[in-house]
Formats: structure tokens, C-alpha cells, sequence
């Protein structure tokens, strides 16, 4: 099943999305362009992989072997909704997305061992971890100033239960600017798998239910601008569609 | 006598009473109790970031490095980092020490008041609610190049309280002393005077690129040479005019919390 999170006619609901219509939890049965799409998911822990697909390593440069998984944290201020708006502030240069499967988190657990990882799974979802190349600097790299900003992580735009993901380490990631398609990869090429970052990141610290693990990104990143619909897709997951304002958009749409 | 908020052990909502920090009292409505009688929980249910190398010893100490790789140049805007919430941990529990050393850092908390975004240097402290102190546990690592998640992110390794002092209690949150007491002896001294970036104008910096929600906390930074404990040590950070955080460090075969 599909779970959702959406706003409508003054509440925020949880939903059921099937092929036509939207199953909002308190009975009512309403249509897609009805809603407002929110996070499916309010995690206390979100984290992020950088780095994790070895093509998009070479893309920036990097060593594609890294000593230890890299791993950053993001706050709740970055999460927004399917169909939301992101500002690309305007002294940057280069603002790219990255298209990631997202790996739900449902049981509590330590000390995890790979065979059982996916005991600890309730679901996958879509996330958009938009970076801003300009801000980058050498210190606890990516710095927040690059992967914290306001609104800057679509995802969405609803949960898929792990039982209807057949194989998530086989799956179509897929990213189109305006229609036109920028990045395609595969989340077998994944470096380190779903069960390997679980098995990593529980081996220090306890994962509980609703915490999220965004996994990273292949090669295909290009800069992007005001105005651009990016979407980004994941096969049997869903599709998750942004759109890139201006500074001023913001302030002139808080002023209407 | 000043106002606190507390989070009572039992109770629901964040409650409002009163210090003295002297007399280690505390005043619930006309009641007054002493300071250690009342267990209290983490008064913070926000996000808590920490910000790297704001001390003016602790960035000293890197300096000679950030010409060089992987630094390349000194930082431009605040380092910070997400301390996540499975590292929160009350006053008076106990933090899982999994090597045979941990560094204790002494961190002030900005507690925020109201949605701050682009916030003026000026109008910085409108924003701030109170203030709180953070043990911002890490294992040692000489590297920040990248986040130091495995180090500072372990189960534990954010002891916050043991209150919010309401903001009215410091006159200038930029001199305010900052003690490590370490099974009572003092083990580090400084003072909130050594900030690179002041309480304003870090509150000022940080919003320029990211808005900080209500009730999040904004660590200020760690003074260099933090000191280091190992199991079985008792902590105490004491900051002036907003109180004292006490742990117990244990062996990591225990969890983390629990009491004394």
C-alpha cells in the first residue's frame, strides 16, 4: 500500500493512495489535485549518504573508496512535500539535484546484522537531496550550509510498505528537468546496500522506527535553474515533482 | 531567584519554576525543594545543532592546517552538526563510554524562542527563549573534513539540561565561565568571552541559510583541549548563571540513560 500525508480542507491527514482516488484515514474519498502533499514521514533521525554510488564519486571528483561510509545528518526544516517549491538563493552558480531511494526505517534495533536488516524495513519513498555547489567548504563536508537548507529535500510523494518492493536493490532511478531525462541509474550499483548502511549505521547508534535513510545518488547531476520542474522517479516507488523559485518568489508569494 | 523551564519527571508539559542557584532550591509554585530532590528529564524536544571550531583556542589549535589539504582554506560560515536524538539524554543518567576514552565538551545551548530566519545581529536575542548546557560527547578524532557521525553520534552522547534558564537570568551570554569538573576536580576553564562568532551574531550567520524552529537548540561551540573521562567518572558542567549538567560515564555494555 501507498500511505500518504496530505492537508485538506483544513487538516492534516493521513491517506491511503490508490490507482484513481486518495483514501483519507477519517473516511473521506478525495481526488489527487484536492490535496496538499506533505512528507509522508516525520523522522526524528534523517540520515544521508554521500558518495554511495561509485559514477557519481568520480562526478565530483572524489576517491570512490572511502575509509568510512559517508554519513551526515538533516533537520526536519529540510523536508517538503510532493508538488512544493524550492528557492535556488540567487548567488549560486550550480544547484543540482540527486535523485535517492529512501529506506523507511520501522522496528527499533542495535547492532543489526545484514541477513536481518530488512526485518527493521517498513518502506521506501522518493527523496530530491538538492545540493548547492557554491557552499561548499572543506569542514564536516557536505556542511549544512549545503545539505540543511530550508525546504531544499522533497520527498514523497507518499511510503511504499517493503512488501510491495520486490527487490529495492534493483530498482530504476530516474530524474527529468522539464520533461527531458538527466539522470538515470540503477540502485544495485548502490556502494555500500541497504543492508550493509543498516548493519553500519545501528552498529553505533540505535535506529527507531520512522528515522530515514536517504542512500544516495548516481552520476547525472546538472545545474538547474528558477523555473525548472524537476522530477524525480524511482521505479515502483513513485514520482516526485519539484519546482525551482526565486528568493523573490518566496518573499512575494509570504507578501500576497 | 530566577525562571526556569523544566521538564519534571511525571509531567506532561514544560514547567515554569524558580532557582537559586546558590542555595541549589528550586520554587514550584510556593513550594520550595531542594535542588536534587527533583528528578528532571531533557527540558528539549527540538533539534540540537553544534557549531565546530568557535572557541578562539579550539580554532587556533586547526589553524596551521587550514591552508592545507583536505582543508584547503579557513571555513567562511558556521561548521555545524545535528547531535540526533537518540544521543539526548537527561541530567543525571548515564552516557555508554565505548572506548577507553571520551571528551567531554562543554557546550552553552541557545534555546530557540520563535521561527528564526535571516535574524539581525540586532534583533538576535528576540529570538532566544532561554539558555541550557549541552555535553557534547565525542571520541576523539583529529579530523573534520568530513561529519564526524560515528564520534559524536552514539547513543548518549548529548547530555542537555538540566533546565532552560529563562533568557532574562543573563544579562550577557558572552561572558559566562564554563566549567568541566570531573569527579569534582576541575579539569577545564573558560569562558563564553572566547566565542570567535558571539551568541548574536552566530544566531545571525546560522539563519542567513537555515531556519531554526522553536524549541531547537543552538550549541555555541566547544572551548579547546576538552577533557577527557573514561567509565565510571562523574561529569559536571557548570555555566554561570545558568546551571549545572551532571553525568555518570558507564561502560558501554550498559545503555544509555538510566539514573545514578
Amino acid at each position: 500500500m501507498k500511505y500518504a500525508r496530505v492537508a485538506f480542507e483544513g487538516s492534516i491527514q493521513e491517506a491511503i493512495v490508490t490507482e484513481n482516488n486518495i483514501q483519507l484515514l477519517d473516511g473521506q474519498l478525495v481526488k489527487e489535485n484536492e490535496v496538499v502533499w506533505l512528507p509522508p514521514v516525520q523522522p526524528n533521525t534523517i540520515f544521508t549518504l554521500g558518495l554511495n554510488y561509485a559514477d557519481h564519486a568520480k562526478e565530483l571528483s572524489f576517491s570512490a573508496v572511502q575509509k568510512e561510509p559517508l554519513v551526515f545528518f538533516k533537520g526536519p526544516n529540510t523536508l517538503i512535500g510532493h508538488n512544493g517549491k524550492t528557492v535556488r538563493p540567487n548567488d549560486v552558480t550550480f544547484m543540482h539535484y540527486e535523485c535517492e531511494l529512501v529506506v523507511v526505517i520501522g522496528r527499533q534495533g542495535k547492532n543489526i546484522k545484514q541477513e536481518e536488516a530488512y526485518d527493521y524495513v517498513r518502506g521506501y519513498t522518493v527523496a530530491n537531496d538538492y545540493a548547492f555547489r557554491d557552499y561548499l567548504e572543506n569542514y564536516y563536508r557536505p556542511n549544512l550550509r549545503v545539505k540543511n537548507r530550508d525546504a531544499a529535500t522533497p520527498i514523497g510523494p507518499w511510503l511504499v510498505d517493503k512488501e510491495d518492493v520486490k527487490d529495492p536493490m534493483n530498482l530504476t532511478l530516474r530524474t527529468f528537468v522539464n520533461g527531458k531525462q538527466t539522470q538515470q541509474g540503477c540502485t544495485g550499483d548502490m556502494l555500500l546496500s541497504i543492508q550493509e548502511l543498516i548493519e553500519y549505521l545501528s552498529s553505533f547508534m540505535t535506529l527507531y522506527p520512522g528515522d530515514i535513510i536517504l542512500t544516495g545518488t548516481p552520476k547525472g547531476s546538472i545545474d538547474t535553474v528558477v523555473g525548472d520542474e524537476v522530477i524525480t522517479e524511482i521505479e515502483g516507488i513513485g514520482r516526485l515533482m519539484n519546482t525551482i523559485i526565486s528568493e523573490e518568489a518566496l518573499t512575494n508569494f509570504k507578501n500576497e | 531567584m530566577q525562571t526556569i523551564y523544566m521538564k519534571l519527571s511525571g509531567v506532561g508539559p514544560l514547567q515554569e519554576g524558580r532557582v537559586d542557584l546558590r542555595k541549589q532550591t528550586i520554587m514550584i509554585g510556593n513550594t520550595t525543594y531542594k535542588a536534587d530532590q527533583i528528578p528532571l528529564e531533557i527540558p528539549i524536544n527540538g533539534t540540537v545543532y553544534g557549531t565546530l571550531l568557535n572557541y578562539h583556542g579550539a580554532y587556533e589549535q586547526l589553524k596551521p592546517a587550514m591552508n592545507e589539504a583536505p582543508y584547503e582554506k579557513p571555513p567562511k560560515a558556521p561548521i555545524l552538526y545535528i547531535k540526533p536524538m537518540n544521543t539526548f539524554a537527561a541530567t543525571a543518567s548515564s552516557i555508554p563510554c565505548p572506548e577507553s576514552a571520551v571528551e567531554i565538551g562543554a557546550a552553552l545551548g541557545i534555546v530557540i524562542a520563535k521561527t528564526a530566519k535571516k535574524v539581525s545581529e540586532a534583533n538576535a536575542l528576540d529570538y532566544i527563549k532561554g539558555y541550557t548546557i549541552a555535553n557534547d560527547v565525542s571520541i576523539p578524532h583529529d579530523s573534520v573534513y568530513r561529519p564526524s557521525v560515528k564520534e559524536k553520534a552514539r547513543d548518549g552522547f548529548c547530555p542537555i539540561g538540566p533546565w532552560i534558564m529563562d533568557k532574562t537570568a543573563v544579562d550577557n551570554p558572552n561572558n559566562l565561565e564554563v566549567r568541566v569538573l570531573v569527579n569534582g576536580v576541575v579539569k577545564q576553564r573558560s569562558n563564553t568571552n572566547q566565542l570567535i562568532r558571539s551568541v548574536e551574531k552566530l544566531l545571525c550567520d546560522v539563519t542567513e541559510f537555515m531556519t531554526l524552529a522553536k524549541g531547537d537548540v543552538l550549541l555555541v561551540g566547544i572551548p579547546e583541549n576538552p577533557p577527557r573521562v573514561k567509565a565510571n567518572e562523574r561529569v559536571q558542567i557548570e555555566i554561570e548563571k545558568v546551571g549545572t549538567l551532571e553525568n555518570t560515564i558507564v561502560t558501554e555494555s550498559l545503555p544509555a540513560g538510566g539514573r545514578i
